[in-house]
């Protein structure tokens, strides 16, 4: 190897934040990992963010207290970051940067992977097929999950989507193939990790989950490689140990914070509310890590969980995800508020993959236009809701009292279920029926008449 | 070739400074660093040259090497383009597959164009003929659709054939003419290059006519575009974007469709691919894949050469128009491609305007919106390219930079509505914010296909529907029992128009494309549906009788009921409507 990556320096110019920066130094490249210790031999890691003629910027993951401009040496060690990974990191817990936190020894690894991963050919990408029975009727029929979807939650605080994840990972446990779950926590308490713990341990599916805490009150740029250190893990079970690998990241709302803060003590110009400009691209790096690839047994879907500041759906973080995720599943506060669970508010919400994986042959024939006739009434439904929060209930046409009712059976019928109860799609369906025969058969115009007439309830 | 320029003396991710000699040009290509990755010279000043990387600069170090043969970055325009997909700087996608394996990796250095493939030549010119740049000297069938037009390069001097190949199978580095421009002998092949940021010159620019067909109702019949266009499709995320661009990309009746992926998701790239191997055009019964030439920049792919995406797309689209072809060329999405211009600014450290956006986003969404349009070419040919692009405005807020610059430069706007999208009526585009200034260039075309009556239909139903919306807000307030039946009667029309006509379902085998002239049917049919209802209110019957009337239901479900095959028997029944509404007078 190149002598210069044994070369040693001592001396800081400058600390700022998790930031330092170091002159009179030679070869550092950029996006390469720098290995700091300090006086009394413990070691942190950085990043370079910048390099130039004798100087470079560094990220300190694991923040910078402690440091000062004199006491540390510093090593750059001529290669991007990177992760030992394993098919034994099964039933393990690390830290956000992949040291074991279980008291367990350290894995010995049986490749070396670079946790910023590449970008997936768009030639070799298979298109996600086969979809993931949730149990959940507002996911199954509504806004299917297929395997290699990126599908994220968008949450507000106070709202149960980790319950939703959690059941969700024990519902949706595939049949006869190898399964896995790696799970990603940046920024979330103790609570939330001792949460999916219990359940994964109640589940009996502890031993297939690799999990990477960043907890709340480790440094925030931490955050910023969990992810990664996870997707890398999720890649290597997905693509060289033909697994299917479901990914859960909590929270990404946390992830875009230290982003902001990592960006902002860089001075630079900030696009909306102070988040970088890069972040799009930044969120795509994570996110279109998902997928399968051609002739590969494996796939990773991914479930990000995001909360919204202020339940708003337009801020930068839910917005760019949005844009970048294949449709997403939103939790309102009005449904929870009334005691529905899950209270996933079917409107907003969207599965961009589920029109190539439901049907005749897939799922069932009548699914298409049973979830497009719901979405449909269901909408008119909260139209009219709304005229007759003006106009008075009494004013409304018989046809709009049956749209109410429809309505309310949806909401308290269909979307509310147990956190234990596991509906099969076939009953879901079955539901939906029972459920859109509330209405007269001329509402259904998004039905064909052939389904109509095999399905409809006739309750008139 | 390539010569050592310089050094690197900094790094900031995509952009990196280089100390070098002053004779670099703007635009330059440089390869960057031992592995040779390739970037463009996008800033000088005094010793130092500022250069854009297309791939990722990971372990680059200050003091690197930086080599350049001081030419621009060129694309290679030639038979081979047709069905191939590239990423945003022209390097084929599957040989770096086949090469590299399933994640692509750095410095890679592949010839566009497949070398050893052979083309079957078919001069067009004979031996002395002269000729300008432009002129079409041969033919090759790329595709059973496409006979791709073998041109001297527009930039090449005028002059005389001093030889030209006889009929055969040549591949692409062969030389297949000779011409003598007087200064000199140059070899021609069945390419050239062309600066990938570079306008290709025509002769003039002439008006469009024509409409671009797009198969889908709410487009061809109320916001028409046409032929040498410009649209912009704006949307909040879930708004259906995507679908109405693929929907276009398979459709739409251009001869050549050039599909830009710019930093949007790898498995809709995965998508198009797999679907455009398999769907069949309508109109010529090909597969759609001998038509399209797809660019694949994905949002994790790199950022730089997201930004030169759009350029390698709309130049592809000229050199095929330069051929005499109509071109549309779908951009998915502008935004991000804005948003890639944001970043290498900041990265060089420029100062931001709005939303941190540079100073310059307006002169280059102008740049490249002009480049569309219906023109004569070089060689005298007609040719045409249409943009349909994308914009995604962060929120769903229209008033945002980029989709609000855009605007200025289009001249029609489908706005896509997230009410619309979130009761799953697609294509969500909103009768009340979206708009066509074409109407006006196409109104010939539509009148000699349906006797004149089509312009009267649009603004009927668009007044229609701005008096619904008004009445909506009444109805809102007070209930709609109070109104009139006459007003009523709007209301179920617009219904009606809304659930028969606007809404289409891209994934029913019979609704996904509808020609002109079904549309133009079901069009009547509304109408006549309206007229003739208000003649039977006045006569006392009332709306509910109408609603559940049989001919309703038969209207609702025309659009799946008549497959293209049938539409002498929807003619029928159009015919009928109004003898069957008759009938509910007692």
């Amino acid at each position: 190897m190149n002598m210069h990556n044994l070369r040693q320096y001592t001396e800081l110019e400058e600390i700022a934040g998790q930031l330092f920066v170091i002159k009179n130094i030679h070869n550092a490249g950029y996006n390469e990992l720098v290995e700091i210790t300090e006086e009394n031999g413990t070691v942190r890691i950085g990043v370079t963010l910048e390099v130039g003629e004798g100087y470079a910027v560094v990220q300190v993951l694991g923040g910078t207290t402690g440091l000062s401009l004199k006491n540390c040496k510093i090593r750059f060690k001529g290669k991007p970051l990177e992760i030992g990974v394993s098919s034994d990191m099964l039933g393990r817990i690390f830290d956000g940067l992949g040291n074991p936190i279980d008291g367990m020894p350290k894995v010995v690894p049986e490749e070396i992977m670079n946790v910023n991963g590449t970008a997936m050919n768009p030639t070799a990408r298979a298109y996600p097929e086969n979809i993931i029975e949730t149990g959940i009727s507002t996911i199954d029929v509504m806004n299917t999950l297929v395997r290699g979807q990126k599908l994220p939650f968008f949450s507000g605080s106070g709202l149960p989507h980790d319950m939703i994840a959690a059941q969700i990972v024990r519902q949706a446990r595939v049949k006869e193939e190898e399964f896995c779950i790696v799970f990603a926590g940046m920024g979330i308490k103790y609570d939330t990790a001792r949460f999916f713990i219990k359940s994964f341990e109640e589940t009996g599916v502890l031993d297939n989950v690799i999990m990477f805490l960043s907890l709340a009150d480790s440094p925030s740029l931490t955050r910023l490689m969990t992810p990664r250190f996870a997707l890398t893990a999720a890649e290597f079970l997905a693509f060289r140990k033909d697994m299917h690998v479901l990914v859960v990241l909590t929270d990404m709302s946390n992830y875009c914070e230290a982003l902001r803060e990592l960006s902002t003590m860089r001075g630079e110009i900030p696009a909306r509310k102070g988040y970088p400009g890069y972040l799009y691209s930044d969120l795509a790096s994570i996110y279109e890590r998902a997928g399968r690839i051609k002739d590969k047994k494996g796939s990773i879907t991914q479930i990000p969980i995001l909360t919204m500041p202020n339940d708003d759906i337009t801020h930068p973080v839910p917005d760019l995800t949005g844009y970048i995720t294949e449709g997403q599943i939103v939790v309102d506060r009005e449904l929870h508020a009334r005691g529905i669970y899950p209270p996933i508010s079917v409107l907003p919400s969207l599965s961009r993959l589920m029109k190539d994986n439901i049907g005749k042959g897939k799922t069932r024939e009548d699914h298409p236009g049973l979830a497009s006739q719901l979405f449909a009434s269901y909408a008119r439904t909260r139209d009219i809701k709304s005229i007759a929060s003006i106009i008075g209930e009494e004013e409304l046409s018989d046809l709009d009292h049956l749209y109410l009712k429809f309505g309310e059976e949806f909401e308290t019928k269909f979307v509310n279920q147990g956190y234990n109860e596991r509906r099969t799609l076939e009953e879901s369906l079955e539901l939906g029926w029972d459920i859109i025969s509330i209405l007269p058969e001329e509402e259904l115009i998004r039905i064909s008449q052939q389904q109509i007439k095999q399905r409809y309830r006739y309750k008139k | 070739m390539a010569e050592l320029i310089g050094k690197i003396i900094r790094v900031n991710g995509p952009v990196v400074q280089i100390r070098c000699q002053s004779n670099l040009k703007m635009l330059d290509m440089v390869e960057v660093g031992d592995e040779k990755l390739v970037g463009e010279i996008v800033r000088l000043k005094e010793n130092i040259a500022y250069a854009q990387v297309y791939e990722d600069t990971t372990s680059l170090k200050a003091g690197d090497p930086v080599y350049s043969d001081r030419m621009p970055l060129s694309l290679e325009l030639g038979p081979g383009l047709i069905g191939n997909i590239f990423d945003g700087i022209q390097r084929p996608l599957e040989i770096i597959r086949k090469q590299e394996g399933d994640f692509i990796s750095r410095g890679l250095h592949v010839s566009t164009l497949e070398r050893e493939k052979k083309w079957h030549f078919i001069p067009l010119k004979k031996q002395d003929e002269k000729v300008q740049p432009g002129d079409i000297i041969g033919e090759v069938e790329e595709t059973s659709l496409i006979k791709h037009k073998i041109m001297i390069a527009p930039d090449a001097g005028e002059g005389i054939l001093s030889y030209i190949a006889d009929e055969g199978d040549y591949s692409v580095d062969e030389t297949i003419a000779e011409l003598d421009t007087g200064k000199g002998k140059y070899d021609v092949k069945m390419y050239h290059k062309w600066a990938v940021r570079k306008q290709r010159p025509y002769r003039n620019r002439i008006p469009p006519q024509q409409p671009l067909i797009t198969g889908q109702r709410v487009i061809d019949a109320l916001f028409p575009v046409a032929k040498g266009g410009c649209v912009a499709v704006p949307g909040g995320f879930g708004t259906g974007k995507t679908v109405v661009q693929h929907q276009l990309a398979k459709w739409s009746d251009a001869d050549v469709v050039v599909f830009v992926g710019c930093g949007e998701r790898g498995n809709e790239m995965t998508d198009v691919l797999t679907n455009f191997t398999k769907l069949v055009d309508p109109r010529t019964g090909k597969l759609l894949l001998e038509r399209t030439v797809f660019i694949a920049n994905t949002s994790n792919m790199p950022v730089a050469a997201r930004e030169a995406s759009i350029y390698t797309g709309i130049t592809i689209a000229e050199y095929f128009r330069d051929m005499g072809y109509d071109v549309a060329l779908m951009a998915d999405s502008t935004s991000r491609w804005a948003e890639a211009l944001r970043e290498l600014s900041g990265r060089m450290e420029e100062i931001p305007l709005e939303e941190g956006f540079p100073a310059y986003l307006p002169a280059r969404l102008a740049e490249f919106y002009e480049r569309a349009g219906r023109v004569i070419c070089l060689n005298g040919q007609t040719g045409s390219i249409t943009v349909i692009a994308s914009v995604s405005p962060p929120g769903g807020d229209f008033t945002e930079p980029v989709t609000s610059h855009t605007k200025r430069f289009i001249r029609c706007f489908w706005a896509l509505d997230r009410d619309l999208a979130y009761s799953r009526h697609y294509p969500a585009i909103s009768w009340i914010d979206s708009y066509s200034e074409y109407v006006d260039d196409i109104k010939n075309w539509w009148d000699t296909h349906t006797d004149g009556k089509w312009l009267g239909h649009r603004s009927m139903i668009l007044d229609l529907l701005q008096k619904e919306q008004r009445l909506q807000q009444i109805v809102k307030l007070i209930g709609a029992d109070v109104l009139p039946n006459t007003q009523k009667l709007i209301l179920e029309t617009c219904l009606l128009f809304k659930n028969a006509f606007l809404q289409q379902s891209a994934f029913d085998d019979t609704d996904t494309y509808c020609s002109a002239r079904k549309q133009f049917l079901m069009f009547d049919a509304i109408i006549k549906f309206h007229n003739k209802s208000e003649e039977l209110i006045k006569e006392g019957v009332e709306i509910p009788e109408i609603r559940e009337s049989q001919v309703y239901q038969e209207i609702v479900r025309m659009k799946t009921k008549y497959t293209e095959k049938q539409l002498n028997e929807l003619e029928k029944f159009v015919d009928s409507i109004e003898e069957q509404l008759e009938q509910l007078k007692k």
